[in-house]
């Protein structure tokens, strides 16, 4: 059974600001900021596991988030509203 | 593998790469014209694939709407069997503009859109892409207004992404065809737009 989803799309979740070694596909630049669930993408066999030849089971729920990117760069030059989508999965996330 | 005409000594990763192919076909788990055949299907994608989809969209609404809600399965319907890939497709309207990055490696499209420019996999594309959008979108030679939202991707896990750009005017009544010719590979990664006739 994969893991259930705790956020739907709209929800505010904040980026855990956490630096585990090994092979994370949580981009170091999106850690610690704060977005909003746009979509929930289905789950998915944890690459952290995979990487370590394990099965990645239970499958994790993966979201895209929306962050503006005056959020996650600061003195962002370009239109407000302008965003950055990224795909997290929910054990890197917290609610805001 | 490497015919350029000249030897060198291997790199690493040629090193690993001939190894690691040998050893599976000496093992029994591959055979060599597998291989073969993988790499000549790699090279039939093409960007083509991809206008294919645009077009589709630009002629049909409902297409375009299950395109958006399911980008795999409307692949399907124009021949394109893409199982492997979780392919969201993401809409330029006048008011957003979309551009796809991988900034943790080079995820990409490739059923769709072939093997990646180099440029994609550069390190400059990738940290600055997500960073500043404008400029880098300014160094393509396209110019976003500033009332115009971009968004940037992040094809950072599963899935992949596509740029569904804008129709050019001018095109009205355009067959499927002739309208796919518009389409290029830099338009469905968001670095470009398609032109119309005169543009």
């Amino acid at each position: 059974m994969p893991e259930k989803n705790r956020f739907k799309p709209g929800d505010r979740v904040k980026v855990l600001k956490a630096y585990p070694p090994g092979h994370i596909r949580t981009p170091f630049y999106i850690r610690g900021c704060t977005g909003e669930i746009e979509r929930i993408c289905g789950t998915f066999p944890n690459p952290e596991e995979l990487a370590l030849m394990r099965t990645g089971l239970p499958a994790q729920p993966l979201y895209r988030v929306r962050f503006l990117q005056r959020d996650v760069w600061p003195g962002y030059s370009g239109n407000p509203s302008d965003v950055v989508e990224v795909e997290i999965f929910q054990h890197w996330l917290d609610p805001a | 593998m490497n015919d350029q005409g000249k030897y060198r000594p291997l790199s690493y990763f040629q090193l690993m790469e001939i190894s690691l192919r040998e050893l599976l076909v000496e093992k029994g788990i591959l055979t060599n014209q597998q291989l073969d055949a993988e790499v000549e299907d790699m090279r039939r994608r093409t960007p083509e694939r991809g206008a294919k989809v645009v077009a589709r969209a630009w002629v049909d609404k409902e297409f375009k709407k299950r395109l958006l809600e399911n980008g795999t399965k409307a692949c399907e319907e124009v021949g394109l069997d893409i199982p492997a890939l979780k392919l969201v497709v993401v809409e330029n309207t006048p008011q957003v503009h979309n551009a796809i990055v991988c900034t943790l490696c080079s995820c990409y499209p490739r059923m769709l859109l072939g093997i990646p420019p180099d440029w994609y996999k550069s390190r400059n594309y990738r940290s600055r892409m997500v960073r500043e959008p404008r400029a880098v979108l300014a160094e393509f030679g396209l110019k976003i207004p500033d009332e115009v939202q971009i968004r940037v991707h992040d094809s950072s896990a599963d899935m992949r992404y596509m740029v569904l750009p804008m129709r050019p005017a001018g095109t009205e009544g355009w067959s499927e065809e002739r309208l796919a010719a518009l389409v290029n590979r830099d338009s469905m990664i968001g670095v470009a737009v398609p032109k119309g006739p005169g543009e």
